[in-house]
């Protein structure tokens, strides 16, 4: 199975909206912070939940580059094919 | 001209938030002055504290002040230097060996604080190809290692060795070393780490395991030096991080191990060398401390009757407490301002626990963090048990 950015961004949005307290109308372009209201904690748990997902473990440092869910999705995809 | 504190407008309005609903800032409490370990004047009223690290007591040991005074006499109040330098005098290198001789390990550095311990000790293990592995629980100091360093970082969900295993095997081509860090005793909620099961999964990919037993050295094992011994795992434990803050009632920190490379990180890391050393009569307070803390295994064991007397009864009011008996135990409530309200209304009472709200907690609920000591009478925590129930019923119906 390949993992495209796009299909790594709505697995995330998706994964958002299952919380009730983020807002409805997210996309790949939302701010995590910014438009999502979540702290750098709450970052770091919520890319927890995807990484279990995608098999992959994001670097900490890597976390400070990223700003939008799209950012997110093309670090994970580039993570993705690095391994295999 | 830009403000400089601009960027913490959000920090000035929670903060002014917290004020706005507490008779009393929970940031800026004031110990007068300690009257016993267990008792100390706050406002003006002899208030029994179950907040603070204390756990054998020690920081009011008669014998550790008396070494104190008896050293700053004979050798001055401080060393104006780094250990490099003119900063090691021959109470530094006899506290290194005492602490190697505990932990039955061959090498040891001492650091000013335990923070900078992890600061120094980590930054400097885990180099630019390395990685670090750090439980998502981990405390500030670890987290602010893994910035200083140059290592690549990854988060393993807290306490769940399973996790480790599967982000480890994820690195099995990596070739740089690997470090992982966990603690015996968590700070904020007391869990204790499953180390023995860390150990194995350490052994299997073949990285390091570094443990910050800083709530758990003088607290559990047979002999006090902390979960490793505990769980019988000190030898696939390669390097012990710890306090004399906590159950040695002084400041500094340290690091032991086993491996002769931890000689040359006396050579490179920043937070022990750029930094003037412990003073002279902390040095001989630890020592003393040391000796008392050997000498009364009973402390320990006191320990843990206290610590089951404190969790069974917190438990039994019906609060939220961690599943593990620990020296540590933190009620979990829902809101900030419950917290908030509780927090102040047992003070109000006599009773000092910590207040710990998120984002400095781990699942975002705001916790009233206990600690029990060893010197803590059974009276003086069924006095602090009745106040809980009281001020549970007054806020939480
Ligand atoms: C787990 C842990 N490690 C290290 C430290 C730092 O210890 P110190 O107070 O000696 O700087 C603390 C205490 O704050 C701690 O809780």
């Amino acid at each position: 199975m390949t993992d495209t950015v796009e299909s790594i961004s709505s697995m995330i949005v998706e994964k958002l909206l299952a919380n009730p307290k983020v807002p409805r109308d997210i996309d790949g372009n939302s701010k995590i912070v910014e438009d999502l209201a979540f702290d750098s904690l709450a970052v770091m748990n919520f890319v927890m939940e995807i990484e279990d997902e995608l098999d992959v473990s994001v670097p900490l440092d890597k976390l400070a580059d990223i700003r939008t869910i799209n950012d997110l999705a093309t670090c994970l995809a580039a993570l993705k094919s690095g391994a295999h | 001209m830009t403000d400089i504190f601009a960027k913490y407008a959000g920090l000035k309005a929670a903060a002014a938030g917290l004020t706005a609903h507490s008779p009393r800032n929970p940031f800026g409490v004031v110990i007068d002055h300690p009257v016993s370990a267990t008792i100390g004047v706050i406002e003006g009223r002899e208030t029994l504290l179950f907040g603070t690290n204390n756990y054998l007591g020690l920081s009011q040991s008669k014998a550790a002040a008396e070494a104190a005074i008896e050293t700053v006499r004979r050798e001055g109040v401080g060393t104006t230097g780094s250990r490099i330098a003119n900063g090691t005098f021959a109470l530094h290198r006899a506290l290194e060996t005492r602490l190697a001789e505990i932990f039955r390990r061959r090498h040891c550095m001492i650091f000013s604080t335990g923070y900078q311990a992890n600061l120094g000790a980590i930054s400097a293990l885990a180099g630019k190809d390395d990685v670090l592995l750090l439980d998502a629980d981990s405390h500030a100091s670890i987290y602010d290692a893994s910035r200083l360093g140059y290592a690549q970082v990854i988060r393993f969900r807290h306490n769940d060795p399973a996790d480790l295993d599967r982000r480890l095997a994820r690195l099995k081509d990596h070739q740089g070393a690997k470090l992982v860090v966990v603690e015996g005793i968590y700070s904020m909620t007391g869990n204790v780490a499953p180390m023995r099961e860390f150990a194995e999964v350490k052994k299997k990919h073949g990285a390091y395991l570094l443990a910050d037993e800083a709530h758990s050295f003088g607290v559990l094992g047979e002999h006090g030096r902390g979960v490793a011994e505990r769980d019988g795992c000190e030898d696939d434990v390669d390097f012990v991080v710890g306090t004399f803050s906590k159950s040695l009632g002084t400041v500094g920190g340290y690091c032991v191990s086993n491996l002769d490379g931890l000689e040359l990180i006396r050579l490179c890391s920043r937070p022990y060398m750029f930094t003037a050393s412990l003073p002279p009569e902390i040095i001989a307070a630890t020592l003393a401390a040391l000796d008392e803390m050997q000498a009364r295994p009973e402390l320990r064991k006191q320990l843990q009757a206290n610590a089951g007397q404190l969790n069974r009864g917190l438990h039994k009011l019906g609060l939220k407490t961690s599943a593990h008996v620990s020296p540590v135990v933190a009620v979990t409530l829902e809101t900030v301002d419950q917290a908030l309200a509780f927090w102040n209304r047992l003070l109000e009472l006599g009773v000092y626990v910590n207040l710990s709200l998120p984002p400095a907690t781990p699942d975002q609920h705001p916790l009233l963090r206990c600690s029990v000591m060893a010197v803590h009478t059974p009276e003086e925590i069924d006095r602090a048990l009745q106040v809980f129930g009281q001020v549970k019923a007054e806020i939480l119906g």
